[in-house]
């Protein structure tokens, strides 16, 4: 099986003591659809940060399609695209500038990245928003804006990291249909989300991180099947099955009063 | 990367601060040209015309260089260092080209020939103003230029620092009032080294600033405090140190990656 992103034992501890990632090995296999999911701490977005190269890991290694991000870090970085979870475009910026500059710091000439970025506008609905700047634009817009600027410079490789907070339910399903035409054309991406019911319907593989640790990892039928009747502790509210299998895996043990 | 994808990567940074530089000129090239036009007016026609002659010329022909000078490196230092902190502070947006394979010194030379750039202008800008009030002789162009292009480096360069090391506001605010202007006003601006006395010439001697003024006087009025090679050798010295700092600082992330 060929891996988009191989990860093995890595870790990662803040200066400050806290130990975000505890030793995490990860397989994501080429053109899959794969859910990263975990509470908030987890150590999602700290992974994701480590292998964009946004954070420094404290140990382990990965790769990237087979390239050693350590070794080749140039190389390795061209293969990825990443939609952050917080926000972080150039407010005062058009939109288009947005997407041709990301894709200039890839070495991409102004003369192509231009029509590219138009097509990724396009696909993403923001083609009639292109002069206007970025923060005048809603937050779901913003979050496709950033989906546009991650693909400028067609990375094998998408990193989306709770792209649909805040956004609407018909944005929302617009978003997933556009990116499973992604997956259809061989792109692998690796999606974090508190949507557990999008994340069940989307993804072929699911990892479970909690405290810095994969608590469960496997295909999203194997996950599906550890659901455990017996184990329902709440007699209330019932989510879906990969809910109620996320909850058995990170919930806290409730204390003896 | 190949040369050519440098290249693009160098220039799309360039550009980007360009276009902020022109959409915000108001505040980027305004403020120079009012506060030099003030000094000039100040210091050079009211003051000057009884203060006489310094080395030999006109006092405000005197002072013209050092507030060119003044305005290059204040504006090359807030420009870089406020483009870099807004960056990673405010949006986060230096993330994307954090996550690029664009190299360290590709960012670091975009960022600091965008710094260039507005100190350079800013000076050619302040030049034209100073024209309002005096005819400037040109001794060498050459030195003049040299030493324009040298301040905004080496201030680019610091400005780069300050901005990916600062937490807060403040930290980039503190640094030109208490750091640059203290340098610049005693940095020879206003009077010559050779009249100041006992220790303090020689305390003159160990402020940049006083090397930069001096050298690019040198071009316009052919005398200068200090021998222009050493003032040159001085500034190269701290460029290269300062280069030195900052890839360092971006190549283990420091103050930029967690």
């Amino acid at each position: 099986m060929e891996l988009a992103l191989d990860i093995q034992n890595l870790q990662k501890k803040y200066a400050d003591g806290t130990p975000a990632l505890q030793g995490v090995s990860l397989q994501v296999p080429k053109g899959d659809f794969y859910a990263l999911l975990g509470p908030n701490g987890a150590g999602k977005t700290t992974l994701i940060g480590i292998a964009t190269g946004l954070v420094n890991k404290t140990g382990g290694s990965f790769k990237i399609d087979g390239i050693d991000f350590d070794a080749h870090p140039e190389k390795a970085r061209r293969k990825v695209g990443v939609v952050p979870q917080n926000l972080n475009v150039d407010f005062f910026g058009k939109v288009i500038d947005i997407v041709v500059n990301q894709g200039g710091y890839y070495g991409i000439p102004r003369s192509v990245a231009l029509p590219r970025a138009e097509a990724l506008l396009t696909a993403v609905g923001l083609s009639d928003k292109r002069t206007t700047q970025a923060r005048q634009l809603s937050g779901g817009m913003q979050r496709r804006l950033m989906i546009a600027r991650a693909l400028i410079h067609e990375p094998d490789l998408l990193f989306l990291d709770e792209p649909t907070a805040g956004v609407d339910i018909e944005m929302r399903r617009s978003m997933w249909d556009y990116l499973k035409t992604l997956t259809a054309r061989g792109v692998t991406i690796l999606l974090t989300t508190h949507y557990l019911e999008e994340a069940e319907q989307l993804a072929k593989h699911v990892a479970i991180i909690n405290k810095g640790t994969i608590v469960a990892d496997g295909t999203m039928d194997e996950i599906l099947a550890r659901y455990d009747e017996a184990q329902q502790q709440h007699k209330g509210y019932r989510g879906s099955r990969l809910e109620e299998v996320f909850l058995q895996l990170t919930r806290e043990p409730e204390k003896p009063s | 990367m190949t040369s050519y994808e440098q290249w693009i990567s160098f220039y799309t940074i360039v550009r980007k601060d360009v276009v902020r530089m022109l959409r915000i000129w108001p505040q980027t090239f305004l403020p120079a040209i009012v506060t030099s036009a003030l000094y000039f007016l100040v210091f050079g026609a009211f003051m000057g015309s009884r203060i006489g002659t310094i080395e030999g010329v006109p006092y405000i022909m005197f002072i013209v260089p050092g507030l060119v000078m003044m305005q290059a490196v204040m504006n090359s230092y807030t420009n870089v260092a406020f483009v870099m902190f807004q960056s990673k502070f405010f949006n986060r947006n230096i993330d994307e080209i954090l996550v690029s394979p664009t190299p360290p010194w590709v960012l670091i030379a975009g960022f600091v020939a965008g710094g260039v750039l507005r100190g350079v202008v800013t000076a050619l800008l302040v030049l034209l103003v100073a024209l309002v009030f005096t005819p400037l002789a040109i001794f060498n162009g050459f030195i003049i230029a040299l030493f324009l292009i040298l301040a905004s480096v080496i201030f680019a360069l610091g400005g780069l620092t300050n901005g990916v090391f600062a937490k807060s506001m403040d930290a980039i605010n503190i640094v030109p009032t208490f750091v640059l202007q203290p340098l610049v006003y005693l940095g020879g601006v206003f009077y010559s080294a050779k009249t100041l006395p006992g220790i303090w010439g020689e305390v003159t001697m160990i402020d940049p600033i006083f090397y930069l003024v001096n050298g690019f006087r040198y071009g316009f009025i052919g005398k200068s405090d200090v021998s222009v090679w050493l003032a040159i050798g001085v500034l190269c010295a701290l460029a290269a140190l300062l280069f030195a700092v900052v890839l360092y600082l971006l190549r283990t992330g420091l103050g930029l990656r967690q």
